[in-house]
C-alpha cells in the first residue's frame, strides 16, 4: 500500500462528439484493491478499457510502474483483464484457455501443466481441465476467466463487472472469494462494477464516477458515512437529501425546522443539500389523538429535544419487513422520509423525528444545473 | 494503407459482380437484335417485350409458380416448424435433415428424381386411364419441395425465441389455443413468415434446374426460355424483362428495408 | 405448444415422404436395375468409360478449385466487411445479395459477352496493347462463372460467423499477450470454422453438378458430369444409366453432407441467406 503502481493523468476520451472521461486523474497503489463504482454510462469501464490498452485516450497518459504505456498495445502489458461475461475461447478446452497467455509467451510445457493445476486447484475447479466452456456454469465460467488471467502472473488484474451475470447467491460467494483470491496472490485488483454493495464489501478503495468524472475517492466507510455530494449519498447506500440552508456554523434549517449539526464553514444563509441515512432517523410515537398540548405529547417532546436538537412531526405511511430492520415510509411536510429502524411503527402512527447532530450530512449544492438533476429526484 | 487496400479490393469485388448485370442492363437498350454489335440506345424492346406472347405467357407463369409455391411452401413450413418445437431433440434433427435434404442435395438430382417420381406415378395412374401431366402443377410440387427446408429454417429459429409463457398466460385468461395463437405467437414469428416468403419467392422467381426436369413441353418459366433462346440468341426483350424485373426488385427492396431500419427502435422502446 | 396435434404434422410429413424421399428411391431403384426390372450394377459402372470419367475428373477440379478460389476471395472480404462501421454494414452486404436478384442465366450468360474473342476483355487489352485471352469456352471460363456465381454462398456464412464473434473474445486474446497474427489463427479462425466448413458444402455441391455454367461458358467442348448426367435423361432418355451415374455424383454429395454434419453445430441459420 505505499508506491503509485498507475498514475492516470489527465485522461480525456470522448466517442462520437460525446464527453466520456473528462480530465481523470487517478492513481493506482500497489496491492490495491479498488473499485470504480458508479451507473452505466459514468465513465469507470472505458477507464479500465483505457488501462487494459484497448481504448487510447484523447489526451493524457497512462503511466504504468514509471513507464508511459499510453500507446502501448494491449498484448505488451504487464496487466490481463478479467471480461465482462467471460468471454473465454470455446473452441479450446479449460486447460487450453488456461495455457493460452503461457504458450504465447512460450513457456516449458511442463511449467504450464504445472500452472493449469495450480490454477484451478486456486479457483476450486480441479480435474476440470477437459472439459468444454459451454459445459460450466456462469459461476464455474468466471472462475475459468480468473483462471486464465492470472496464470500469466500480471501485477494488475483488471475485472469489468465480473458478477454482472451471475445470480444474488453466486455473486456473494464470488466475492468472497474475490478476497481470498487478492489476497493469496498479493496483486493490485481493479474492479468495475456498478453494484454499491458489491463495492463496499471487496475494496480497499472506492473511486465514484457520474458522467466522466470522478465524485469521491475513499475507503468503503469514507464514502458511506461521509459522502461528498447528493449523488455519492444517493448512489451508496438509502439516503434522505432534501433542500436545506446553512442558517450559521452548526446550525440548518430544513422544512422550516432548526436542526442542530456538526458541520462548518459553509457561512451564512447558504442553500445546501442535507443528507440524513435512513437509519440515523429517531423515531418516537405519539398518541394519534393527543393534543399539541396535551401532557403526554409535551412528554414526548421533551424526550426527543433533551439535547435541543429540533425535530419533525410524521405520520407512517408504509411499512416493509427486511430481516434485520423495519423500512417505513414517514410523510412529513410534503416530504417522504426512509426510515430504517428495528422498532416497528404501524402505518397510521403519529410519530416525532429527530436526528444525532452528528449524522446529518452537509453538502454544497453541485455548481452545474445538470449535475443536480443527477440522482436526486427519489427524495 | 491497410484502408485503401480493402478498399481497392472490395472495388474488385464490386466489379466482379456488377459488371455482368451492367452488360445485361446495356443490351435492354441495345437497338440491334444481335448482341454481337452496338446499335445506339433504344427504349423499343421495353415496349416491345408485352406484344411478344411466349415471353409474357413465360412471365405470367413464373410469378404464379412463385407466388404459389411461396405461399403454400411458407404455411407447410409454418406447420412443420411449429409441430418440431414442440418434439424432441432426437426427433427432431432426424425430420429436419429430411426436410433440409433439397437445400443441401444437388438441384439436378432433385429435378431428377422428381422427374422420375411423376413418370412412375404416370406409369402406375395410366392402368386406371389417368394420367401425369408435366407443366403447371409438376413444377409448382417441384417448387414447393424446394422452397421448403428455406421456410422452414426462417421460421424455426423465430419460434425457439417466442415465451412460451405468454402463451399459456393468454390461455390461462381464458383464451381458445387457436386465438392465443393467432394474437400472442403470430405476432412474434412474422417477421420470420415473412422472410421465409420472401426467401422461397426468390428462389422460385430465380430456379431453372427443378423447373427445367419436371416442366413439360409448351410449359416455359423465363428461366427455361432463357435456356432454350441460348443458342439461338436471346431475343432483346428478355433483357428489358430482366432489367425490369431487376429494377423492381431493387425498390421494393429499398421500402422494405426502410421499414425494416425502423424496427430496432421500436424494439428498444418496448425493453 | 407441447401437445402433439397430428393436424399439424401431418401435412408436410406426407409432403416430405412423397416429394423427398420416395423420388430419392426412386433414383436409387432406376440406378440399380436394368429396363426389364432386373438388378444390376452395370448402370454404376457406366461411370468408367473414359469419356464420363474425364467430366467426372474435370467436375472435381473445377469445383474444388472454385471452391477454394472462393474461399480465398470471401474470408477477407467477410473479415473487411465485418470490420467496418456498424450500420453500414447491412448495406454493405446487401449489395453482395443485389446481383442475385438478376435471373442467374442471364447473369451466367452475360459472362460470354465479356469473355469472348471480341469481347469487352479482350477489348480492354486491346486497347491496353495486350495480347487477347482465349477465354471462352475453356474450363477457366467456367471455373470463372463458379466463382462469380457462388461466391455470395461462401461469403455469407462466413461473415455470419465472424460478425457472431464477441469482441471482448478476441479483446481476451490480445490481453493474454497474443498478437495479431496469433489472435487471427488461434482464436478469430478456428471461431469460424463452421462457418467456412458451410460455405465450402455450399459452393461445391452446386459447383460440382452445375450443367447451365459449363453449357454456356463451355460451349460444347467442355462437359462436366452435370452435362452428362443431363443429356442422358433430356436428349437420351435413358432414366437407368441417367440414374446409375447420379448415384456416383451422390456419393460425392453425402460425402461432403457428412462433412458438414459433422461441424454442424445445430445451428442452421447460417444457411439461410
Amino acid at each position: 500500500m505505499s508506491t503509485k503502481l498507475i498514475d492516470l493523468q489527465h485522461i480525456t476520451k470522448s466517442f462520437d462528439g460525446q464527453m466520456v472521461l473528462d480530465d481523470l486523474n487517478l492513481y493506482i497503489r500497489e496491492n490495491e484493491f479498488l473499485t470504480l463504482l458508479g451507473p452505466s454510462g459514468c465513465g469507470k469501464t472505458t477507464t479500465l478499457r483505457i488501462l487494459g490498452g484497448f481504448e487510447t485516450p484523447d489526451t493524457g497518459r497512462v503511466i504504468f510502474d514509471g513507464e508511459d504505456i499510453t500507446g502501448l498495445a494491449p498484448n505488451k502489458r504487464q496487466l490481463n483483464t478479467v471480461f465482462q461475461k467471460y468471454a473465454l475461447f470455446t473452441h479450446m478446452t479449460i486447460a487450453e484457455n488456461i495455457a493460452f497467455g503461457l504458450r504465447i509467451r512460450k513457456k516449458p510445457e511442463s511449467y504450464i501443466k504445472d500452472k493449469i493445476s495450480y490454477a484451478l486447484k486456486l479457483v476450486n475447479l480441479d480435474g476440470y481441465e477437459n472439459r468444454m466452456p459451454d459445459s460450466l456454469s456462469g459461476g464455474q465460467q468466471q472462475r475459468i476467466a480468473i483462471a486464465r488471467a492470472i496464470v500469466n502472473e500480471p501485477k494488475v488484474l483488471l475485472l469489468d463487472e465480473p458478477l454482472g451475470a451471475l445470480d444474488l447467491k453466486l455473486r456473494q460467494d464470488m466475492q468472497y472469494e474475490l478476497i481470498r483470491l487478492k489476497n493469496e496472490l498479493g496483486i493490485t485488483f481493479i474492479y468495475v462494477t456498478h453494484d454499491q454493495e458489491e463495492a463496499l464489501t471487496m475494496s480497499d478503495t472506492i473511486v465514484v464516477m457520474n458522467q466522466g468524472y470522478i465524485q469521491q475517492i475513499g475507503t468503503p466507510e469514507d464514502i458511506y458515512n461521509e459522502p461528498e455530494n447528493a449523488f455519492v449519498a444517493d448512489f451508496i447506500g438509502d439516503s434522505n437529501i432534501l433542500n436545506g440552508i446553512m442558517l450559521q456554523d452548526k446550525l440548518v434549517l430544513m422544512q422550516g425546522v432548526k436542526f442542530a449539526c456538526v458541520d462548518t464553514g459553509f457561512g451564512v444563509n447558504k442553500p445546501v443539500d442535507v443528507v440524513i441515512r435512513p437509519e440515523d432517523l429517531e423515531l418516537t410515537a405519539v398518541p394519534a389523538d393527543a393534543e399539541e398540548d396535551s401532557e403526554e405529547y409535551q412528554r414526548a417532546v421533551r424526550r426527543v429535544t433533551k439535547f435541543n436538537h429540533g425535530f419533525l412531526t410524521g405520520t407512517v405511511s408504509h411499512l416493509i419487513f427486511k430481516g434485520v430492520h423495519y423500512e417505513m415510509e414517514v410523510q412529513s411536510g410534503g416530504f417522504e422520509w426512509l426510515v430504517h429502524s428495528t422498532r416497528m411503527f404501524p402505518v397510521g402512527t403519529k410519530v416525532l423525528m429527530s436526528v444525532d447532530p452528528y449524522n446529518i450530512q452537509i453538502m454544497n449544492k453541485p455548481a452545474s444545473e445538470d449535475e443536480e438533476a443527477v440522482g436526486v429526484e427519489d427524495i | 494503407m491497410k484502408k485503401a487496400l480493402s478498399r481497392i479490393y472490395l472495388g474488385f469485388i464490386f466489379i466482379l459482380l456488377y459488371a455482368p448485370i451492367a452488360v445485361l442492363i446495356l443490351f435492354s437498350f441495345n437497338n440491334s437484335r444481335t448482341r454481337a454489335k452496338w446499335g445506339g440506345w433504344t427504349l423499343k424492346w421495353y415496349a416491345e417485350m408485352f406484344r411478344n406472347e411466349a415471353i409474357m405467357s413465360a412471365l405470367y407463369n413464373t410469378l404464379l409458380v412463385a407466388v404459389l409455391s411461396a405461399l403454400i411452401s411458407t404455411l407447410l413450413g409454418l406447420l412443420a416448424a411449429i409441430s418440431l418445437n414442440s418434439m424432441n431433440r432426437r426427433r427432431r434433427t432426424v425430420i429436419l435433415s429430411t426436410i433440409n435434404i433439397p437445400m443441401l442435395n444437388a438441384e439436378i438430382v432433385t429435378g431428377i428424381s422428381l422427374m422420375l417420381l411423376f413418370i412412375g406415378l404416370g406409369q402406375f395412374l395410366s392402368r386406371w386411364g389417368y394420367a401425369v401431366e408435366f407443366g403447371f402443377g409438376t413444377v409448382l410440387i417441384g417448387h414447393i419441395t424446394f422452397n421448403l427446408p428455406y421456410t422452414v429454417l426462417s421460421i424455426m429459429p423465430k419460434l425457439r425465441q417466442v415465451n412460451i409463457s405468454t402463451y399459456e398466460a393468454a390461455l390461462d385468461l381464458g383464451a381458445t389455443r387457436m386465438f392465443a395463437f393467432r394474437k400472442v405467437v403470430l405476432p412474434d414469428i412474422m417477421s420470420g413468415i415473412l422472410s421465409g416468403f420472401m426467401l422461397a419467392f426468390t428462389l422460385s422467381l430465380d430456379d431453372f434446374v427443378i423447373t427445367h426436369f419436371t416442366k413439360g413441353p409448351g410449359f416455359d418459366t423465363l428461366s427455361t426460355k432463357i435456356y432454350t433462346e441460348v443458342r439461338k440468341g436471346i431475343k432483346p426483350e428478355m433483357y428489358a424483362l430482366s432489367t425490369l424485373l431487376f429494377v423492381s426488385v431493387l425498390v421494393l427492396l429499398m421500402i422494405f428495408g426502410r421499414g425494416k431500419s425502423k424496427e430496432p427502435a421500436v424494439n428498444k422502446a418496448t425493453h | 405448444m407441447k401437445r402433439r396435434n397430428p393436424l399439424l404434422s401431418g401435412p408436410y410429413l406426407i409432403w416430405t415422404a412423397a416429394f423427398i424421399i420416395i423420388p430419392l428411391l426412386m433414383i436409387v431403384y432406376y440406378g440399380l436395375t436394368d429396363s426389364t426390372g432386373a438388378f444390376t450394377w452395370s448402370n454404376v459402372a457406366q461411370m468408367g468409360t473414359p469419356e464420363r470419367m474425364k467430366a467426372l475428373v474435370l467436375s472435381l477440379i473445377l469445383s474444388l478449385f472454385a471452391t477454394a478460389v472462393c474461399l480465398i476471395m470471401a474470408y477477407p472480404l467477410a473479415l473487411i466487411l465485418t470490420n467496418m462501421k456498424v450500420g453500414a454494414t447491412g448495406f454493405i452486404v446487401t449489395i453482395f445479395i443485389i446481383p442475385m436478384w438478376m435471373n442467374s442465366l442471364l447473369r451466367i450468360l452475360a459472362w460470354q459477352t465479356l469473355l469472348e474473342r471480341n469481347g469487352v476483355i479482350n477489348q480492354i487489352l486491346g486497347f491496353l496493347h495486350l495480347p487477347k485471352l482465349y477465354l471462352i469456352n475453356t474450363p477457366y471460363a467456367i471455373a470463372l462463372g463458379m466463382i462469380y456465381d457462388f461466391l455470395p454462398f461462401m461469403l455469407l456464412p462466413i461473415y455470419n460467423a465472424l460478425e457472431k464473434i464477441d469482441q471482448n473474445v478476441v479483446n481476451a486474446a490480445y490481453d493474454l499477450g497474443a498478437n495479431k497474427f496469433q489472435t487471427f489463427w488461434k482464436v478469430i479462425f478456428p471461431l469460424t470454422i463452421p462457418g467456412v466448413i458451410s460455405g465450402i458444402t455450399m459452393v461445391f455441391v452446386p459447383a460440382l453438378t452445375t450443367f447451365v455454367i459449363s453449357d454456356f461458358l463451355g460451349g460444347s467442348k467442355v462437359l462436366l458430369i452435370g452435362n452428362v448426367i443431363e443429356q442422358q435423361f433430356t436428349q437420351v432418355g435413358n432414366w437407368n444409366v441417367g440414374s446409375g451415374l447420379s448415384l456416383v455424383l451422390m456419393i460425392f454429395i453425402l460425402i461432403s453432407m457428412a462433412v458438414m454434419q459433422h461441424y454442424d453445430n445445430g445451428d442452421a441459420e447460417g444457411i439461410v441467406l
